[in-house]
């Protein structure tokens, strides 16, 4: 490490510093001034103080988009993180035939767009020429539709499972990687079996990557944007202006006008998903990091 | 600031690579935990089965078939074809676009990521901590989170609608920064630095000429997982572009599905299909030809403790 030459450091991460600062910091500082201001048809701009905030903390709406996300987060996270840890343990286990073209299968979603994931998704889901319309007529039943308001955060939540389930798995099973192997041969020698190892040295060594792959889908689930904001396309009766908070704050700037009211539900989202997952950090690494 | 202290206990380690240990390949394989995870492959495999053979199928046969299996004439190249003359050609220039976006914004965000990870890793200077905090913190924040916010600054400073309001806010990866940082402070020893200075080589050069080769499976990393934010980007150009002829490929694509619910609008539903597959290609296959690269530069960087 080089102490004197402290300019050179600067130059170095000058350049990325500036833009980080154009497109991470003013942007958060701009809303915040955005959001202490009201525009109205009569009268213009006026300061408003914490108006918009208290606008916001009293809107149904919001709160609606709010509550959907966190049934989000509560219900759709741990099923795809449970099934991706299972996937782990089973590719890690060194028991399958072809692992090496399990894992990267898998993984492929990934790198599929959302927009592509989503339409295939949503052709697949149509009762028209979709699979589910494919499946009615084979066997002349009527399943729920997958895109009707009352199914489509089921149908959001599976894609995104499908979307990222193996990203996650690739978090967990490279968590895995870094067990020492002398440990599983001792336990070996002991007599444990391979769910008595999972239990005593894998799941404790995949702490950490459970904490990291929980803490991007939390930020996942409260930014949920893409999914619905594409589904509008193929099913318009079943997304609302305020589905998500996200969806909500793109609509107010685009089609309300509310450019005051938007920055403020942006940076009320944005502060909120930081917390949560700070907390959810200190919490469940307490002890341990 | 969330995933720090996790990710700050990873760096210093060695860096195994993903690959089989021969410890464990003469463990009994078992037929059943193959077909139970067999399941999970066929649900991630199915619907880019149902793309694949969907796209080979014209629209009218698209929506009187049956989806999982080939049926009708065989109309891929026909697909392909009219894909790329649809609307003079558009889906070309779209593939264009997408590749300039790609080609300055992750390939520039990895260039920043290199230089502002390497000067973290090898240089103390006055505020080095400060900064690294405020970069770290920038991994938490969503970028969708900043979509409203950066759109509403660009209108004022009128940005919107060119390729800057896209490539701009590419070319900052905090993530990007953070593994170059962890792989620069192993994989580059302070010896070789320090002879380069006593030979009289400024740290520009040390950097291009010595530091940049050694940190090539980082790079390679950091900008596969550029490409595919910057490939798959979504928001970012739905609220800052208006002009279809500066649309990313992912909206491009969104506007022919909504063509279907507009008054009047062509239904080519084939041709969202034969765009999406072609769409999904090229990212696979980088993918599947660099996994040596990504699945050790993941392991290295995002989860070890």
């Amino acid at each position: 490490m080089v102490t004197r030459r402290s300019w050179i450091g600067w130059q170095f991460t000058g350049p990325f510093l500036a833009v980080f600062a154009l497109v991470f910091l003013a942007p958060i500082g701009y809303s915040a001034y955005l959001s202490v201001f009201r525009t109205r048809l009569v009268g213009g701009t006026s300061f408003v103080g914490l108006e918009n905030y208290t606008k916001a903390l009293s809107d149904p709406q919001f709160w609606e988009a709010l509550s959907r996300v966190t049934l989000f987060l509560a219900v759709q996270v741990p099923i795809m993180l449970g099934l991706a840890l299972l996937v782990a343990l089973a590719i890690d286990s060194g028991r399958l035939y072809g692992s090496g073209f399990f894992r990267v299968a898998i993984f492929l979603p990934y790198a599929v767009p959302a927009v592509v994931g989503c339409l295939m998704w949503g052709f697949l889901y149509s009762t028209r020429f979709g699979l589910v319309g494919n499946l009615n007529e084979a066997f002349g039943v009527t399943l729920p539709e997958p895109l009707s308001p009352d199914h489509i955060l089921t149908s959001i939540g599976n894609i995104v499972t499908w979307e990222f389930i193996g990203y996650n798995m690739l978090i967990l099973y490279s968590g895995l990687r870094v067990v020492d192997t002398a440990l599983y041969e001792a336990a070996a020698i002991d007599g444990a079996g391979q769910f008595r190892i999972i239990r005593a040295i894998k799941l404790p060594a995949l702490r950490g990557p459970l904490v990291v792959a929980t803490i991007f889908s939390i930020v996942g689930s409260f930014q949920l944007f893409n999914e619905p904001q594409i589904l509008d396309s193929l099913a318009p009766n079943s997304i609302t202006t305020y589905f998500t908070p996200n969806v909500y704050a793109f609509q107010l700037s685009f089609l309300g006008q509310q450019i005051n009211y938007s920055a403020t539900i942006a940076l009320i989202m944005g502060v909120a998903t930081m917390i949560v997952a700070y907390v959810f950090q200190r919490r469940s690494l307490k002890g341990v990091a | 600031m969330t995933a720090t202290p996790t990710i700050r206990a990873a760096a210093r380690r060695p860096v195994r690579p993903v690959v089989p240990r021969p410890g464990r390949k003469q463990r009994k394989r078992s037929v059943t935990l193959t077909a139970v995870t067999g399941v999970m492959l066929i649900y991630t495999i199915l619907p880019l089965a149902w793309l694949l053979i969907s796209a080979t199928k014209s629209q009218e046969d698209l929506l009187s078939t049956f989806g999982l299996w080939f049926s009708g004439d065989f109309a891929l190249f026909d697909n392909i074809a009219d894909t790329f003359t649809y609307q003079d050609g558009i889906f070309g220039r779209w593939l264009l676009n997408t590749l300039l976006y790609v080609l300055v914004g992750a390939g520039g965000a990895t260039l920043l990521a290199a230089l502002a990870g390497y000067g973290l890793a090898k240089f103390d200077f006055l505020g080095r901590r400060a900064v690294f905090a405020v970069v770290l913190g920038g991994i938490a924040v969503p970028p969708t989170a900043l979509a409203v916010p950066t759109f509403l600054m660009f209108s004022k400073m009128g940005l919107t609608d060119t390729p800057w309001a896209i490539i701009i806010p590419s070319l900052v990866s905090p993530f990007g920064l953070y593994l170059m940082w962890t792989y620069a402070t192993d994989a580059v020893p302070n010896e070789i630095l320090e002879s380069a200075r006593v030979d009289g080589s400024g740290e520009f050069r040390s950097f291009f000429k010595l530091s940049l080769p050694l940190l090539a499976p980082g790079l390679v990393t950091v900008l596969l997982f550029n490409i595919v934010a910057t490939w798959n980007n979504f928001f970012l150009p739905l609220i800052m572009l208006k002009d279809s002829e500066l649309y990313p490929l992912t909206l491009g694509l969104y506007t022919w599905t909504r063509q279907a619910n507009t008054v009047g609008g062509e239904v080519v539903f084939n041709l969202v299909i034969t765009g999406s597959l072609l769409t999904i290609v090229p990212l696979a296959v980088a993918f599947l030809l660099l996994q040596r690269y990504w699945q050790s530069g993941l392991a290295a960087g995002s989860v070890k403790q």
